[in-house]
């Protein structure tokens, strides 16, 4: 099995501060991974690293030859003041042939949006309108940064679905910050709990009974996470590991 | 009426103005530049008292002295000790003021209103080439670039995921502003350009449907304007900066006020 990323003991520092600290992960083929961790914990800067916008300052970052990667942002309001449909912003920078359009369209749910100017979409469809985009290139990895933290709660119920059909249907590995993890439970197969350095992680129920997840979340948190059923339909290795 | 030819020179030089700050105009409206364009425009007086202490040509003294503007916003602004409204005031006034004390030190008599308000009638030859090579820089690179400044605007994580270099991008919007101050303020004056640059564009938001269009009616209104104005000025004797400027700010009102009627019925 090829790994798609492998990061090992990647350091990042800005303005003096470690926001990533002896940080390793691994990514696989068909892996869903969560990254959970306090605002400010350098989740999004975990992401960013892996995909290439910043270099981390020590550790080394390995990718698999060829991989293509979508990527969906943490923020995306589109200013009214720019006129653009979702169709000419899905075609933005690309020639994507118009069956791949169409089928990730319909993929997506986004067939009858397409022609609406992307100013006018709720929130639910603008974040299905830039998962499609970060399909279009048929991505091996699809990198997510809380991609629902806007929505409502039926909102993120559809969202994450979507994702778990995408997951499922395309094969693809999933890499997402999410604190809805009571939400993806059922897909994810392997947590990561961040604050700068990684302090477990693994399968979501033994994540749940670690100590420095209950000291970081809570015992609520970590009691409503033991509770979920959690079947996986293939066998994986886990590791769970302490660091510091 | 008869087209003399300062008549001529005024026109292909304010149409040109008009289609380069309509295009620039819209990126201006949609990454909201508006007051760093009326602050680069302000310095620009120093960058005319440059021109004129050292004996360069002045528009090279504007392009170097907005250059310096702006990439000591840009050193300012990764310091994050002050918002950049604030540092844009500083930098601007301090520049603006700057240039007239210099001006009034050298004691060279220059026409200031015509540096603050413009003066297409007297545009001269050497003053269109100018206007035109410096248009054609600002034009090719906007359209060469153009889908990847439409995406790093609506979102500049994406962009740069998809292999856009932002930073470079947003330095390359920089400097193409400061060259759109330099071929403009002949013609509409330091105070008025940002004016010419959001006007226009804020007209064309309400017909347009894609970035594209948008670039295009903006430049089609900021022409019309320029062409009532040059007319107006030159009929009723008014100054020829504002005249223009008034005569897009009628545009405006107009189709506003003509869309919401329409709307309501």
């Amino acid at each position: 099995m090829v790994n798609l990323i492998q990061a090992s003991n990647i350091t990042v520092s800005r303005q003096g501060n470690k926001i990533l600290e002896n940080v390793s992960v691994v990514v696989g083929e068909h892996d869903f991974l969560t990254v959970i961790g306090p605002n400010g914990a350098g989740k999004s800067m975990l992401l960013k690293c892996l995909i290439g916008f910043y270099m981390p300052d020590t550790g080394k970052i390995r990718k698999m030859a060829g991989l293509r990667v979508g990527y969906v942002p943490q923020n995306f309001s589109p200013e009214h003041t720019m006129p653009i449909s979702v169709k000419r912003f899905l075609g933005l920078r690309r020639k994507t042939e118009k069956a791949v359009v169409e089928k990730v369209a319909e993929e997506t749910g986004i067939v009858t949006i397409l022609d609406q100017p992307l100013f006018n979409l709720s929130g639910g469809e603008r974040q299905r309108v830039l998962l499609a985009r970060s399909l279009l290139d048929n991505p091996h990895l699809l990198v997510l940064d809380e991609p629902a933290q806007n929505l409502d709660i039926s909102g993120q119920l559809g969202f994450y679905k979507l994702i778990e059909k995408i997951y499922k249907e395309r094969k693809v590995s999933v890499l997402m910050v999410s604190h809805d993890l009571h939400l993806v439970m059922a897909s994810t197969n392997e947590v990561i709990c961040l604050f700068h350095h990684v302090c477990c992680s693994g399968e979501p129920q033994l994540v749940a009974k670690d100590p420095e997840f209950i000291s970081l979340f809570g015992k609520d948190m970590a009691t409503m996470m033991a509770a979920y059923q959690h079947s996986h339909d293939h066998v994986h290795h886990h590791n769970h590991s302490h660091e510091s | 009426m008869n087209l003399e030819p300062f008549l001529i020179n005024a026109i292909l030089a304010g149409f040109a103005v008009a289609v380069i700050t309509g295009v620039m105009g819209c990126f201006v409206v949609w990454r909201r530049m508006a007051y760093f364009g009326d602050s680069l425009a302000h310095s620009a007086l120093l960058g005319v008292a440059l021109g004129l202490a050292v004996g360069i040509a002045v528009n090279v003294g504007i392009i170097l002295i907005c250059s310096v503007f702006a990439l000591l916003l840009l050193w300012l602004q990764q310091k994050k000790v002050l918002a950049t409204d604030t540092l844009l005031g500083i930098l601007a006034h301090s520049a603006l003021s700057l240039g007239m004390v210099t001006i009034s030190v050298m004691g060279q008599r220059i026409d200031l209103h015509s540096i603050l308000f413009g003066d297409i009638l007297t545009v001269t030859r050497p003053e269109l080439w100018w206007i035109y090579i410096g248009g054609a820089i600002v034009l090719i690179m906007l359209l060469m670039n153009w889908s990847s400044l439409v995406l790093m605007t609506l979102q500049e994580d994406l962009a740069q995921a998809e292999g856009i270099r932002v930073f470079l991008c947003n330095l390359l919007l920089m400097f193409l502003m400061t060259l759109v101050v330099a071929v403009s303020i002949r013609s509409v004056g330091i105070l008025l350009i940002s004016s010419l640059l959001i006007i226009p564009a804020a007209t064309a938001r309400q017909l347009a449907r894609s970035p594209e269009g948008m670039a295009i009616i903006a430049s089609f209104f900021g022409v019309t304007s320029v062409g009532l104005g040059i007319y107006f000025s030159f009929v009723l004797d008014t100054p020829s900066g504002p005249t223009i400027v008034a005569s897009a700010a009628s545009l405006f009102t107009l189709l506003t006020i003509y869309l919401q009627v329409n709307k309501k019925k």
